[in-house]
């Protein structure tokens, strides 16, 4: 029963002529204004993931502008972020017009993402293969940036500076070797007291770099890995736990007492953790440091698609768990500004960056790898003309 | 949450219709049919997109390796051979586990807030049970490495073997880091979830029933046995429902301590894997095309395990609720 006719009702009680808002009295306001919000964010998301780079002061622009600063972006390996950040961020305080940002996500989606072309540059710590360079939109140059080294981790209490060499290590990962006191273990350490305490493995659960050149080690010392489980970022691992990122190994291992793992040195360094001396193909028992680093890369020839393996190194003090790492840049630029910016970002990288590599446990490029670079960079283009001018 | 309304209330849902003449309908209800209809929709679209896109990017391995995949237990990335057996088995018995252990828990803490707890204990003991529910999963994973993990290893473990070794889920060596542990975690992680749920459920059974029970002379638990636990028992499998969900999805503090091995074991010291953890671990990693579309294959199984449970369990819920001593 509608009372329509609102004439016989007084004051207060008369109802109103229905306007907008009293109509929509029945939609709660806590329902209408916060979806309001979240569409206008949406519908403001579209327009900025569209490429509207809008800076304070500045109206939105797609392309770098002829005066100006440049912005570049580029994403892939965890394992030389620290570096990277560190460059990237001494590099701004020289050039204040030039920005870099990297987004550390793995080598795989930096692969992915430059092949894609969503970025500048890409970094990987594995080379990329033929498939992967196939389905690039252009021809990318890999460039070594910087030498990283994997350190083995144990955890004995008691035990230190423990001595392995290539063919226990792969045994020892292949669960052929179980308990510390083993005999192979005691003939390599005679003056060290290992205790009758079981191994547990611990790998990298997670696909990386540092899984790469660790395999790549085992594979090349023992003809059985490379046979029953191979070499590449997530290999099937025979036995042991896995743990995610190097700071999962890193956490694995101060708890678990007997266990060993692999991570990156800078890891084991400031975690305090025992590290083993490796036995090189010289014959030497070495730590990983910036010298055996160096001197991994030192006898190095790199080939035409300037990538190389530098495990199980033959020179004298060489480190055999080595590594260089690379940045993946297009040979022809897409855009002049740009490209020439992450140009002589590179070039920079290579000359005056090399000297922050030492407090980040990184070691600086051999002098022969360095003029390569430097010719790679030179023959960097747009459009045909030479980027880098005047070096 | 229906499965709780319907089944303790009458049905209050479906559309009242209204008296009104169609010339005298409200603009504003028909604004407000349209934009609900349309979130619903938004639901419903979501989903499918998803299942859509998973499937697209999960064609070359479904192609690939067909059934096999679900029967295989090899996981090896280096010569592109891949079987999702070990990761099912992992994600449907840690769940599981960890909900064998949080139920009992979750609701004998439920009824001890809703029945028992004098007042002064209920809002802290309360407060503290949501504050458990807060805590981000990454932290639960940290916290498991450096105290759980230790504890299970040194003391749990052992104890579990020394009483229970002659069964094969005791036997084997321990790391701490296993199927078990990633299970108790789970079970941390899932029991606010399920006190929270089981409480209301509680709570919104008249007193009557419990004061009938006490007329008649019953204890307190006799009461509660009688009185409260059949009525409560459709909600309660809902809220266990709940509690499952959060379980199979979970990543990050299982990732952490459930040993990250792709290997079917009786022994539950053993480390495990789950679906999860596998596509949260690797496929940022993953370049070539097989291996993602074969950790796209797992994100779908893992959607269809999820649907698969919850269908059983929507279906236990039916039959709770339809046997007597629920609504009938």
């Amino acid at each position: 029963m509608n009372v329509r006719n609102s004439s016989t009702l007084s004051g207060a009680a008369r109802p109103r002529a229905p306007g907008l808002f009293h109509s929509l009295g029945a939609f709660p306001l806590a329902v209408l204004v916060p979806s309001m919000l979240v569409l206008g964010l949406m519908v403001l998301g579209v327009l900025g993931l569209s490429g509207c780079e809008a800076r304070k002061g500045r109206p939105a622009m797609e392309k770098t502008p002829a005066t100006g600063s440049v912005a570049l972006n580029g994403a892939g390996a965890t394992f030389p972020f620290p570096l990277y950040s560190k460059w990237m961020s001494e590099y701004n305080k020289i050039n204040p017009d030039v920005r870099i940002n990297y987004q550390s996500i793995g080598s795989g989606g930096g692969i992915r993402q430059v092949t894609a072309g969503t970025v500048d540059f890409g970094a990987s710590d594995a080379p990329m293969d033929a498939d992967s360079l196939a389905k690039a939109g252009g021809a990318i140059e890999q460039i070594p940036t910087t030498l990283g080294a994997v350190a083995v981790s144990y955890n004995l209490p008691g035990v230190e500076k423990l001595k392995l060499d290539g063919e226990t290590l792969s045994q020892i990962f292949h669960g052929k070797i179980v308990r510390w006191n083993d005999a192979k273990l005691a003939s390599i350490n005679p003056d060290l007291k290992l205790p009758d305490q079981g191994i547990t493995v611990i790998y990298r659960s997670d696909g990386s770099g540092t899984t790469s050149v660790f395999t790549d080690y085992l594979g090349a010392v023992s003809s059985v890995w490379k046979a029953e489980v191979g070499v590449g970022k997530s290999v099937r691992w025979p036995v042991g736990l896995g743990a995610k990122g190097n700071e999962g190994v890193t956490g694995q291992l101060k708890v678990s007492p007997g266990a060993i793992g692999y991570i990156e040195i800078a890891y084991a360094l400031q975690n305090h953790l025992q590290i083993a001396a490796i036995k090189n193909q010289a014959g030497e028992f070495v730590i990983p440091d910036v010298a055996s680093v160096t001197a991994a890369a030192a006898e190095v020839t790199l080939p035409d698609s300037m990538t190389a393996s530098i495990v199980n190194a033959a020179g004298p003090g060489a480190y055999p768990i080595s590594s260089f790492t690379y940045l993946l840049v297009y040979r022809e630029a897409k855009d002049r500004r740009k490209g020439e910016a992450l140009a002589r970002f590179l070039w920079w990288a290579l000359h005056d960056g090399q000297k922050f590599s030492g407090d980040l446990h990184y070691a600086p490029l051999p002098a022969a790898v360095t003029a390569k670079v430097e010719a790679r960079l030179r023959a960097l283009t747009f459009g045909g003309k030479i980027l880098l001018t005047g070096t | 949450m229906t499965a709780l309304s319907t089944e303790l209330h009458p049905p209050s849902e479906g559309p009242l219709v209204s008296t009104r003449a169609p010339s005298q309908v409200n603009w504003g209800d028909r604004v407000f049919k349209v934009t609900t209809a349309g979130f619903a929709v938004l639901i419903i679209v979501t989903i499918v997109a998803m299942v859509l896109q998973m499937s697209v990017s999960a064609k070359l391995s479904l192609r690939e390796f067909g059934w096999g995949f679900l029967t295989s237990t090899d996981w090896n990335p280096v010569i592109g051979s891949f079987g999702a057996l070990p990761f099912i088995y992992g994600t449907v018995v840690s769940s599981l586990l960890a909900l064998a252990i949080a139920v009992p828990v979750s609701i004998g803490v439920a009824l001890y807030l809703s029945e028992m707890a004098p007042e002064a204990v209920r809002g802290p003991l309360a407060f503290s049970v949501e504050l458990l529910a807060a805590v981000p999963s990454v932290v639960y994973g940290l916290w498991g490495i450096f105290a759980l993990a230790p504890l299970m290893r040194d003391h749990v473990e052992p104890a579990l073997r020394a009483v229970f070794g002659f069964l094969p889920f005791f036997q084997g060596p321990n790391q701490g880091f296993g199927l078990l542990t990633g299970s108790v975690v789970l079970a941390i992680m899932i029991t606010p979830t399920i006190t929270s749920v089981s409480r209301e459920v509680f709570r919104a059974i008249p007193r009557t029933f419990r004061e009938a029970a006490l007329a008649l002379g019953a204890t307190r638990w006799e009461s509660i046995r009688t009185g409260v636990l059949p009525i409560a028992r459709p909600g309660l499998v809902g809220a266990a429902i709940l509690g499952l969900g959060r379980a199979l999805g979970e990543t990050m503090a299982v990732t952490m301590l459930i040993g990250n091995r792709p290997e079917i074991s009786a022994s539950l010291f053993a480390p495990s894997y789950t679906m999860a953890s596998v596509i949260a671990n690797e496929f940022t990693e993953a370049t070539e095309d097989l291996y993602l579309a074969a950790l796209a294959e797992i994100g779908l199984l893992l959607f269809a395990v999820t649907i698969l449970l919850n269908l059983v369990a929507r279906l236990l819920v039916w039959r709770v609720s339809a046997s007597p001593g629920g609504r009938s």
